[in-house]
């Protein structure tokens, strides 16, 4: 049935990146509605009470890459914008020691000359290379890329200026950048370090949420992506979001709806509608229907193209394209509340390790084996963890001296060969909770209650294609000039009035806002040119 | 020599970092772990204890103990009923500021006021012929700060009566054995509290409050962590925004309180007789204008990032406050104030500084140029003025 309901842009799907791409629209002045298909919005980015008293950070579990720029222009600030420090990163080890990172520079140095004298002074120069190369690389980050495809004018200056940036860089600098880029995380770490806990520790950033091992080429590109986060200027560096992810986007939303802006929640959307090329609004699965000039999918590619509108209107080489857009979801989720912090014994009663990342996975060989059972179809048998302990950052996160633990898990891949993850869900819960029992004795008479959250999990709930956490796999051929597919990195789609804001388009996933916040400004400025 | 407050033997404990500084002739911790930046978000996100018993103690008492703070005080203390506190300073006769310290009253006749520097001589030599007796009681008596959106909870749980002290109020309490008095009182700009003990049940008192604390994920924060909530809640620091006009050797380094932001101490000044020491100064200033207005700056976070980019640089974010002096600059570039304590706030997710500006640019937005270093140059950056507190959660008041 229709109705009236017309707006100047629906935004398809809730998720931090809908919220941004929503908020600048509405700012503008365009009238604006973002359609959600679950009771809350937040996409991937939700807190969720699991357990009465205990709040998780369901699925994504960081404030890790948002830009800055978003916090000011949206003025996250006046809707309640807290990012809280996550002092230090504790690798435990299988013979009992341990590495502890923190915030201090001079006690860093002497816990790594605890393993090694030679990282010491290697740790600095490899942070201070990685800045370099990320300074040199935000900018790409904050722009619309360059139509490879184009002989536009415009799009000849943006390759030119492109070039002109790159030229501009000191060679050591571009040379790291391309050594990232596309080689392997342990090659890139190998080159600096002696110390295996240190480049295993190091590694994990080359492997969060990607089908590659730490030693597989690419997995550099993955490790530089998650070091392009700032906390209050420290590269590199993330935080924990008040109340956790969810609290971020219920920010996200404040600031939209105090530009106008309106959610319609519990709205599952089943097409965009079309007429002559071009968009003209939404059609829900109840048959309400929403008219506006402007549609925005916020959702991955493969539901932008081939599921939201029909596939034959648009050009097989693009269809083509995104059929083969890798997803291959490999990361799980398993959360914890707990009577109370668990102990390391080489800590003795000390619990302050926990408020950070926590990060399981001692040596380069114990990741590249953890990938190597997801090469073949199954999850690692001793699966890499990175924990956080929200609830010592976050007090409101957990009921007075009892805990939340959100444990990101790899791999788990979303192909399961020989058997499927409903059947497997608990399998695996028992045994990433092997893994934590044998780090931290004890852990198992902790736990109050446990959510395994499996790719296919992610899936259902969150609506991300194969459960791939960053809306589609970052590899090389589907990045910048080709995130999601060559001649469509522009957030436009060939269906006129229709474009893309989700993880799937340039830069990509993360909680970072900045495809949202770039196909705004593509919108906004094809609207000053229609 | 240097001495260790009450609480000492905790403190030591709690200081993995063994830096310390020098406050008032005590050990005080400057952080008690790695991270100042994580006890900073205890203050802003659960609670923190700090030890703040090197602020020299005065208890004030006497028939005439009214009667010789309203001479002395600048803001009207008749206005401060017994359980009630001030936030308070007090003027030389040409109206520039001494100091600036709290004060309880406990009764009709008993004050207790805590600052900064030593002021015993320059109290006793003005109590003349009146009935008051001034006891330092600096070394006898521990203080205990309890600061952030969960220490009425805390302490709630020690004193069933905090849960209905309001804002500036106090009261006479036990914790344990121990009598105490509490006031909701501090220097963060948050909910809190301030516990007056005796030094023999320091120990005592301080183990109370960290095992009440605990569930709730209170730290011991030291002075860094602070000195930094005090930026955000536009708290004035002596020897730093401002100097004691006893030791200063010109009045450019001398300030007047309605050249700090604190004319709302004497707008009763009308309806007010008291001969107090400096309210002539003042009331001849209200006339004929100041010389500079307080205000707060909230320095432009994009033109900051450019400036930095420009040079080649990673704009800083530092949340360490820097207590050096920044020239103000108008669009023709002439110096129109100075800034004093910059720092990166977590809070609001800007550079936020406490300036002084000519009285005619006070207002708020007005748009000026803040003199920083870059690559051994001198350049501008583009700030804005804006209303203190820079953070003032609901809670603090509340």
């Amino acid at each position: 049935m229709a109705t009236d309901r017309t707006y100047d842009a629906i935004i398809v799907g809730g998720g931090h990146n809908g919220l941004v791409n929503g908020a600048y629209l509405a700012k503008t002045g365009l009238k604006t509605l973002i359609i959600e298909r679950r009771h809350l919005v937040g996409g991937a980015a939700i807190t969720e009470e699991l357990h009465p008293g205990f709040l998780f950070t369901t699925f994504s579990y960081a404030l890790s890459l948002l830009r800055p720029d978003i916090i000011q222009e949206l003025e996250l600030v006046k809707h309640g914008f807290k990012p809280l420090l996550m002092e230090s990163t504790f690798a435990p080890m299988h013979d009992g020691n341990y590495l502890l990172l923190g915030q201090d520079h001079q006690a860093n140095i002497a816990e790594i000359r605890r393993h090694s004298k030679h990282d010491a002074d290697a740790y600095a120069q490899y942070s201070h290379d990685v800045n370099r190369v990320c300074r040199a690389i935000k900018p790409l980050l904050d722009n619309i890329p360059p139509d490879i495809t184009s002989r536009d004018p415009e799009e000849l200056i943006r390759m030119a200026t492109l070039a002109q940036h790159m030229r501009d860089l000191e060679p050591a600098v571009l040379h790291n950048a391309v050594r990232l880029l596309t080689g392997s995380a342990a090659d890139f770490l190998d080159d600096y370090f002696d110390s295996e806990i240190l480049k295993a520790t190091l590694a994990s950033s080359g492997i969060i949420g990607t089908k590659v091992g730490p030693m597989s080429q690419g997995s550099g590109l993955v490790l530089l992506y998650h070091k392009m986060g700032e906390h209050d200027g420290d590269q590199s560096s993330w935080a924990f979001h008040k109340g956790g992810n969810g609290g971020f986007t219920q920010v996200l939303a404040r600031a939209f709806e105090s530009y106008g802006g309106e959610i319609s929640l519990e709205s599952p959307v089943a097409t965009v509608i079309t007429s002559n090329g071009r968009a003209r609004g939404v059609a829900l699965e109840d048959g309400t229907e929403f008219k506006a000039d402007i549609v925005v999918s916020a959702l991955d590619p493969r539901r932008t193209f081939l599921e939201l509108v029909d596939p034959g209107e648009l050009p097989s080489d693009l269809v083509e394209n995104i059929s083969r857009f890798r997803f291959q979801g490999t990361s799980a989720k398993v959360n914890f509340a707990l009577d109370g912090l668990p102990k390391y014994p080489a800590l003795g009663n000390r619990g302050d390790q926990f408020r950070g990342f926590t990060n399981i996975g001692p040596t380069m060989d114990y990741l590249e084996r953890a990938f190597d059972d997801a090469k073949y179809g199954w999850y690692s048998k001793q699966p890499y963890i990175d924990a956080c302990f929200q609830s010592t950052i976050d007090p409101d996160m957990a009921p007075p001296g009892k805990h939340v633990m959100s444990g990101f898990i790899q791999y788990a891949p979303y192909d399961l060969k020989g058997s499927d993850w409903d059947t497997e869900r608990e399998t695996f819960g028992d045994t990433v909770q092997a893994v934590l029992e044998s780090h931290f004795p004890g852990f198992g008479d902790l736990v109050l209650h446990r959510e395994v959250v499996t790719p296919l999990d992610i899936e259902r709930v969150v609506g991300l294609s194969e459960g791939n956490i960053f809306g589609g796999e970052f590899l090389a051929p589907q990045m910048f000039f080709f995130r999601p597919a060559p001649g469509w990195n522009q957030y436009r789609t060939p269906i006129e009035g229709y474009y893309q804001c989700g993880s799937g388009t340039h830069p990509g996933g993360c909680v970072m806002g900045a495809p949202g916040k770039l196909a705004a400004a593509q919108i906004l400025k094809d609207q000053q040119h229609s | 020599m240097v001495r260790y407050t009450a609480f000492h033997d905790r403190t030591k404990a709690l200081n993995t970092t063994e830096l310390w500084s020098h406050w008032a002739g005590y050990l005080a911790a400057d952080r008690y772990q790695l991270s100042e930046k994580f006890e900073y978000f205890a203050i802003r996100n659960s609670a923190g204890m700090f030890d703040t018993s090197p602020l020299y103690k005065y208890r004030i008492q006497g028939s005439d103990a009214e009667t010789f703070l309203a001479g002395l005080l600048t803001r009207n203390i008749r206005k401060c009923r017994p359980g009630n506190a001030q936030y308070t300073i007090w003027c030389d006769d040409n109206g520039f500021i001494i100091e600036d310290g709290v004060i309880i009253r406990l009764s009709e006749t008993e004050f207790l006021l805590s600052t900064a520097e030593p002021n015993l001589a320059y109290f006793e030599d003005r109590i003349g012929r009146l009935q008051v007796i001034i006891e330092d009681i600096s070394d006898d008596v521990a203080a205990l700060a309890v600061q952030g959106p969960r220490s009425k909870t805390i302490l709630t749980e020690l004193i069933p009566d905090v849960a209905g002290l309001g804002y500036f109020q106090s009261t006479e309490a036990k914790i344990g054995d121990a009598p105490v008095v509490i006031s909701r009182t501090g220097f963060t700009g948050d909910l809190g509290y301030e516990i007056w003990v005796k030094n023999d049940h320091g120990l005592a008192v301080w183990d109370a409050v960290a095992q009440a604390g605990e569930r709730y994920g209170m730290l011991p924060f030291g002075t860094t962590a602070l000195l930094m909530a005090r930026i955000e809640a536009g708290l004035a620091l002596i020897d730093v925004d401002f100097s004691s006009s006893r030791y200063a050797w010109t009045d450019a380094d001398r300030t007047t309180p309605l050249e700090l932001g604190l004319e709302w101490m004497v707008r009763d000044i009308g309806d007010d007789d008291r001969p107090f020491v400096g309210r002539r100064a003042l009331l001849r200033e209200m006339v004929a204008g100041s010389r500079w207005k307080l205000t707060g700056l909230l320095i432009d976070w994009r033109n900051w990032f450019e400036v930095y980019d420009r040079n080649g640089l990673v704009p800083p974010k530092d949340h360490l406050p820097n207590g050096s002096e920044s020239i103000l600059y108008d669009a023709t570039d002439q110096p129109v104030g100075y800034a004093t304590s910059l720092m990166y706030s977590p809070m609001v997710q800007r550079h936020i500084a406490i300036a002084r500006v000519q009285p005619e640019l006070v207002a708020p937005g007005n748009q000026l140029n803040m003199e920083v270093t870059i690559n051994h140059t001198w350049q501008q950056v583009k700030a804005q003025t804006t209303r203190m507190p820079f953070y003032n959660p609901p809670h603090k008041t509340a």
